[in-house]
């Protein structure tokens, strides 16, 4: 009975509307990339890339001069830096759970969304490894943060959350970047059989590695793609837990519980839907996508954004309680300190954005409305970033005696910092659009009802009759 | 080097190439492929291929690598350089789970692709079929077999006989 009722749900809101075939999927996308360059991608790669320069620019000057260009002193000696990486990180999440955790729970309709949204982590998961790596100060030793032997044979502290981090944001890197690869072979050897030119020939013909197309090749590969999937989908988990760690596992209160893994790893899932969705409405409108990206893809990643919101609501509250249960006075403090203490305006503007603005989402009009749910996005991941201010700056900068409290605020060099970090994002993220096929064509092509070789049985409309008749007949019994 | 020949044919759609596999292999056919732009639920066993040993391939790595990175957090803490850090002792194994676990990942994740394009035997940037002008259609909307002359049934006439008859079109040899 339940099986047949879902086939008739999925007759109902077919995945990919528009009535496409195999050939009009990889025209639609493979077009994008090969037509001629338009003028509004100069203008927004050209904007994108001066605040790039910007960025690298801050980046130079802080290695001349060192970290003291920053807002940080004593008492709060991790500021902006450490509140960006977090929340780049963050974002590149849900790229993740919609590669390889959407794809073991066999939900189709990701294959529209996930070579953008895994282009979209490997981009966050760039511009949050710089903060880090440039963090240290004298960056000409960041060697000391790998396993190498050198003059001093000196090892690694393996006992350090910060060396954890180390390994899994740059395992996350490179799995995630080794899964967007492994994704695009099928995509690019589709367009180098397109290709018209000769230098596009041979560069599609060398990334896509004579890709044949033949089912003793799509054995290994699904089965390749499957192992990574698995592979990555215990690090959807793992890498914001072990950031988590760089603060659960210290003294300071406000930092030092037990509930920061899962209440990280929901709040990075939370902004990175956000920010999914943000770039799938502007790449849709300007690309006429709206057949790939349905009004449906966006309304399940607005329920995503709902059940995440509500457990990072639950979340704060459950640490405010924590917080009056335990009974340890500094605890309670800090808590109190966050909402009604100097950063209050920072923790209520949080609070709005994460708690309050996703509980819109139980509306089916606000869900599936296009503006409402953009600029509802774009609050979401405002919030997440003043989520990971409050965690940081607030606790660090009143501590346990009140002779060392202090005040923190940014220097301009913290702020063109983090908007710098969007140039670098947006650059690289156009680049791709403009190069890439920015939808797995291949995968798209798998979930049309016309892949299926049980859709012809009968000339191709008697199943259709048949999945009815079973429905009738579920509904009888 | 001997350069093998290939016959080629054209099927209209997925279920046509499932059903045209399955009496292929019943021909007694080995050296065939069936080529498609998305894989084909079900093709495995049409073509009577065995499962792709990849899965132990990349389980085996795992285990090693896991090892492998508990090995080197003790050498390096208890034997290479001993130092006492928070009065924690020497192999505090309880921190070292998200270390090994990031090595078994990352070394896994690699042998996951390197593994499937090695036993594609790929990258192979040229090959005899890539000659046909219609082979390029597999990639967009194209289902297509292929049939390699050195296989012991294939016969020119009886093979592109039997292409024919299981409802291959345009059937061509190529080389």
């Amino acid at each position: 009975m339940s099986v047949a009722s879902n086939q008739l749900v999925e007759q109902e809101t077919p995945l990919i509307s528009g009535d496409q075939t195999f050939a009009s999927v990889t025209e639609k996308i493979s077009s994008i990339a090969e037509a001629k360059t338009p003028k509004m991608w100069y203008v927004a790669i050209g904007i994108s890339a001066s605040i790039m320069f910007f960025f690298l620019f801050l980046i130079g000057y802080l290695v001349w001069e060192g970290i003291g260009i920053w807002g940080l002193n004593i008492p709060v000696g991790w500021g902006w830096a450490i509140v960006n990486f977090v929340f780049w990180v963050g974002i590149g999440h849900a790229g993740t759970l919609i590669s390889a955790i959407l794809f073991l729970f066999r939900q189709k309709w990701r294959t529209s969304i996930n070579r953008f949204a895994e282009a979209m982590t490997l981009f966050a998961v760039i511009c949050a490894l710089i903060f880090p790596g440039i963090h240290v100060g004298r960056i000409w030793m960041a060697y000391y943060m790998f396993p190498l032997p050198n003059q001093m044979s000196m090892w690694p502290n393996f006992r350090s959350p910060l060396l954890w981090d180390v390994f899994a944001v740059g395992t996350y890197f490179t799995v995630s970047l080794l899964f967007w690869y492994t994704g695009l072979i099928p995509d690019l050897a589709s367009m180098r059989d397109r290709a018209k030119t000769k230098i596009r020939r041979y560069v599609l013909g060398f990334f896509s590695l004579g890709w044949r197309g033949g089912n003793r090749q799509w054995q290994h590969y699904e089965l390749a793609y499957l192992l990574l999937a698995g592979l990555s989908t215990p690090l959807v988990l793992s890498v914001h837990s072990v950031v988590s760690t760089d603060f659960a596992t210290s003294v300071i209160p406000g930092w030092h519980t037990t509930i920061f893994p899962p209440y990280f790893v929901a709040g990075a899932i939370f902004s990175g839907f956000a920010m999914v969705n943000t770039l799938a409405i502007i790449a849709r409108k300007i690309y006429g996508l709206e057949d790939f990206i349905t009004i449906k893809h966006l309304e399940k990643m607005n329920i995503i954004m709902l059940v995440t919101g509500s457990m990072v609501g639950y979340a704060y509250s459950c640490e405010f309680f924590i917080a009056w249960y335990s009974g340890n006075e500094y605890e309670t403090f800090t808590f109190l300190n966050r909402a009604f203490g100097p950063y209050a305006w920072a923790y209520w503007t949080m609070v709005s954005c994460n708690v309050i603005v996703p509980q819109l989402f139980w509306f089916k009009k606000v869900r599936t409305s296009v503006p409402i749910m953009f600029v509802m996005a774009l609050l979401v991941n405002v919030g997440m970033w003043f989520e990971r201010f409050v965690i940081v700056v607030s606790s660090l900068s009143r501590d346990f005696l009140p002779a060392n409290w202090d005040y923190y605020s940014p220097t301009w060099v913290d702020v063109g910092m983090f908007i710098g970090s969007f140039g670098l994002f947006f650059t690289l993220f156009l680049i791709f659009l403009r190069f890439v096929p920015m939808i797995a064509m291949a995968e798209v092509k798998a979930v049309l009802p016309q892949a299926d070789p049980h859709f012809y049985h009968g000339n191709g409309h008697l199943d259709t009759a048949a999945n009815t008749v079973a429905v009738k007949e579920g509904g009888k019994a | 080097m001997k350069k093998t020949q290939y016959m080629i044919a054209e099927f209209e759609n997925p279920a046509e190439l499932l059903k045209a596999a399955e009496k292929i292999r019943d021909a007694g056919y080995k050296k065939f492929d069936c080529h498609s732009p998305f894989p084909i639920h079900g093709m495995d066993d049409a073509m009577g291929m065995k499962r792709s040993p990849l899965g132990w391939i990349v389980g085996l790595v795992a285990v090693v690598a896991v090892t492998a990175g508990v090995v080197l957090q003790w050498w390096t803490s208890s034997v290479a350089y001993p130092i006492v850090i928070a009065g924690k002792p020497f192999f505090s194994y309880q921190a070292y789970g998200p270390v090994a676990f990031a090595i078994m990942v990352l070394t896994s994740a690699f042998v996951s692709l390197f593994g499937m394009l090695a036993l594609n035997k790929l990258p192979q940037f040229y090959h005899r079929l890539f000659d046909s002008d219609r082979f390029g259609k597999v990639t967009d909307d194209g289902f297509l077999i292929s049939v390699e002359a050195d296989d012991p049934q294939f016969d020119v006439k009886k093979t592109e006989d039997l292409l024919k008859q299981v409802g291959g079109k345009n059937v061509e040899i190529i080389g």
